[in-house]
């Protein structure tokens, strides 16, 4: 295994936070991606729902990696399906995507644009975005984007925390619940393995009805626009994907209005990871700003105790000596006065003393 | 020092019937079988978690409600340290043992939640994911249980008579608590701008570009009203732990604490507002959905925050323990609201969320080991109460 470039950043240290993200930010804001990648644009006015796209996935899954790399925990290993592709009225109940199919195609009934009720399939599989959520939101980067257009992802570190899961405004990426020591995170792969190659992707090349065209994305946009202004009564009149989150690998044509179809309508225009851009800008200045602000603060309020314990010390030493004078003054005060105080005592003691003894000497007489 | 007070450290209670004790080992009874069923056969064995809806309770409560809560570690430490408000220093030690004891128990909730818990070192030795949130919140929580336990120790140092290694951990309170308050600063926001990149998923209404911030300033409520709860609660069962030499006026403090937790709710209160008026979902208040969160913000924030000013002003402790309570129910309700019960709001009914009794079984087990935990430690070590030896070093 060679070093790429996340683990050579890995090593950088974390003042280089900043840095890096200010450059991916900008690397979002001015993406011209790779013009020439691949892309697959569906045509669901064209579905019949017969399953071969599944049956395709499943035949091009079961015992390979199509993730490109040869590594064992990387074959996906699809397992047979629960219900034969024969059988199509599994297509009438709402199903999903889950990590033993990467695709599947549901049913579902709609008045299309001449108000004619009709049934219309609708295939759906990882949508393969311009700039992926999952991939940004995976805290081992086990996502990426090839340059072809698939996005692709390498269990090799996963921790399975599913915030790719979350992140996903698809519900696409599924996870092996079922499993308590090698579970992973399972989704279409654009058979990576393939499209590399300039190859169709397997469902695409099995499909007998020509729903799906496998092509350069630019090109596949320029030929739904075509499709779009040459029959304006057969579809509704958006590309689903050419602008949702953004832009995606797979576009998709409809008769009936996407949202009849369990598309999801209330995505925003741009790319997810953008929104996330600025919540992490304010990381590194965080860390720059809080130990001045606290640490100003811890050293005003020290300041202040100081200047306060200044304060007091010179206010006691104040009280103190003030006290003392007028302790000695008052001293002297009372000890004067004490002792005229006692010399009167005296005085009065003796006269007293002088005249009972007056008093009693003429009753002595008289006795 | 007087007899009392080193009687009461590091003797601890002796019966081990009690009630309390028997409910807890039930509970243990039942969760620890759960916990070898989840290793031994997988997530989708004891979880109702699926494809749709990747994150459950063990995320939703364990780990968003767990730090949350946990906040008052950091809220106290920074009042008292870094603010000058020497008068609390009496609550700092419960509080960062409860904040250590918090994280912990979201470090082990997280174990159990993610796929492959032995790769959890991954993201910072093989492959760094640097454009991703999680990334933040892992590197964060990490680091700061790291600080916490660094701040703790003097307790259990204290307790073992390790001198020279007791000082040299309170000589870094300064740049410890200042280390904390930066790391929960990004954790406790990065744990709601988790939720940012889901603007389709999330309900309009909770949906906003300031979950970031709105987590952060409810953390500082929620850290407020723990201690405010949780010493309350202490100095009613543990009142033999206290320090009899130094009554503290324990109504005091609260009521301090109560005042900032008003002003504090009163601005979270309007960011709440601000948020809405900045999403202009105004129409949603109009529906089910706007009903709830009508209640979570009337009657979870905005009510407790007049209730906490009419308790400062009348200085009625109870009722601000009875308001920190009723608080701590509004932050849970909001981490739920965001992470389980808004999320995925679109879906039909059938495919929605509801966790499954081994998960709510997981969470409560979770619970009982962290008070286990704590009354473990309150009843050897000096947390409620100074150690005799180094009373004089405040």
């Amino acid at each position: 295994m060679s070093i790429s470039r996340r683990q050579f950043l890995g090593g950088v240290s974390a003042a280089g936070i900043a840095a890096l993200h200010a450059s991916e930010g900008s690397a979002s804001e001015d993406f011209t991606g790779n013009p020439d990648r691949y892309g697959v644009l569906v045509d669901l006015s064209l579905c019949i729902g017969c399953r071969t796209c599944e049956a395709a996935c499943y035949e091009e899954n079961k015992d390979r990696d199509t993730n490109r790399k040869a590594n064992n925990e990387r074959k996906n290993n699809l397992p047979p399906p629960e219900v034969p592709f024969d059988d199509l009225s599994v297509t009438h109940t709402k199903r999903r995507t889950s990590s033993r199919t990467f695709t599947v195609v549901n049913r579902y009934q709609a008045k299309d644009a001449t108000g004619q009720q009709r049934d219309v399939y609708r295939k759906i599989q990882c949508f393969h975005c311009n700039e992926p959520a999952c991939a940004s939101a995976c805290l081992v980067g086990a996502f990426s984007k090839t340059k072809e257009g698939a996005v692709v992802y390498n269990p090799e570190y996963c921790i399975g925390c599913r915030y790719c899961i979350t992140a996903c405004p698809f519900y696409i990426p599924t996870y092996e619940y079922d499993k308590a020591f090698t579970p992973r995170v399972m989704k279409c792969t654009f058979c990576s393995h393939r499209t590399s190659a300039g190859l169709p992707p397997a469902c695409v090349e099995a499909c007998p009805y020509g729903v799906m065209t496998f092509g350069k994305r630019k090109e596949l946009l320029e030929l739904a626009n075509e499709k779009i202004v040459s029959h304006p009564d057969r579809y509704v009149h958006h590309i689903y994907g050419e602008k949702e989150v953004g832009g995606t690998s797979w576009l998709y044509l409809s008769p009936v209005p996407f949202e009849e179809l369990g598309f999801s309508t209330n995505l925003v225009t741009f790319p997810l990871p953008e929104l996330t851009h600025g919540a992490l800008s304010v990381v590194p200045m965080v860390i720059l700003l809080w130990p001045t602000v606290l640490g100003g603060l811890f050293m005003l309020n020290r300041r202040k105790e100081q200047i306060a314990e200044d304060e007091r010390r010179a206010a006691v030493e104040a009280a103190v000596s003030k006290a003392v004078a007028e302790t000695e003054v008052k001293g002297e005060v009372k000890l004067s006065s004490a002792l005229k105080k006692a010399e009167k005592d005296k005085e009065q003691a003796v006269k007293k003393a002088v005249e009972e003894a007056k008093k009693a000497q003429p009753e002595v007489e008289a006795k | 020092m007087s007899q009392a007070a080193t009687v009461t450290i590091g003797e601890p209670q002796s019966r081990l019937v009690t009630p309390f004790n028997v409910v807890a080992a039930l509970i243990l009874a039942i969760g620890i079988p759960v916990i070898v069923i989840r290793f031994t056969m997988g997530l989708g064995a004891c979880t109702n978690l699926s494809d749709t809806t990747a994150w459950g309770l063990w995320i939703g409560f364990d780990v968003l409600v767990g730090v949350a809560l946990a906040a008052g570690g950091y809220v106290t430490s920074c009042a008292v340290y870094v603010f000058g408000m020497k008068a609390y220093h009496p609550i700092v030690r419960p509080a960062v043992l409860t904040g250590f004891l918090g994280y912990t128990l979201v470090a082990i909730g997280l174990l159990f939640d993610i796929g492959r818990p032995w790769r959890l070192p991954y993201p910072f030795v093989m492959s760094q994911g640097w454009t991703s949130v999680m990334f933040e919140v892992a590197a964060c929580v990490g680091l700061y249980l790291t600080v916490l336990f660094l701040e703790f120790l003097p307790v259990p140092f204290e307790w073992l008579r390790w001198k020279k290694l007791r000082k040299f951990f309170i000589e870094l309170t300064i740049p410890l608590t200042i280390l904390g308050v930066i790391l929960s600063t990004l954790h406790q926001s990065s744990l709601g701008a988790l939720f940012i990149i889901t603007p389709g998923k999330l309900h309009p209404l909770w949906y906003t570009p300031y979950l970031g911030i709105l987590f952060f300033v409810s953390s500082i409520v929620a850290g407020l009203s723990m201690v405010i709860f949780e010493s309350g609660l202490s100095h009613r069962v543990f009142s033999s732990r206290l320090d009899p030499d130094h009554p503290v006026d324990h109504d005091a403090l609260t009521l301090g604490l109560t005042k900032a937790a008003a002003l504090v709710l009163y601005a979270y209160f309007g960011m709440k507002v601000m948020a809405l008026a900045h999403g202009n979902h105004w129409d949603l208040l109009n529906t089910g959905y706007g009903a709830w969160f009508l209640v979570e913000l009337i009657g979870f924030v905005a009510l407790p925050c007049t209730l906490f000013a009419r308790a400062y002003r009348q200085r009625d402790a109870r009722l601000a323990r009875f308001t920190a309570g009723l608080t701590a129910i509004g932050i849970v309700l909001n981490r739920l609201n965001v992470s389980i019960i808004a999320f995925n709001w679109q879906l039909p009914a059938q495919e929605r969320y509801v966790p499954h009794w081994m998960e709510i079984a997981v969470t409560i087990t979770l619970i009982t080991v962290g008070v286990l935990a704590f009354r473990w430690i309150v009843e050897r070590m000096p947390v409620l109460a100074e150690h005799s030896d180094y009373k004089a070093g405040h």
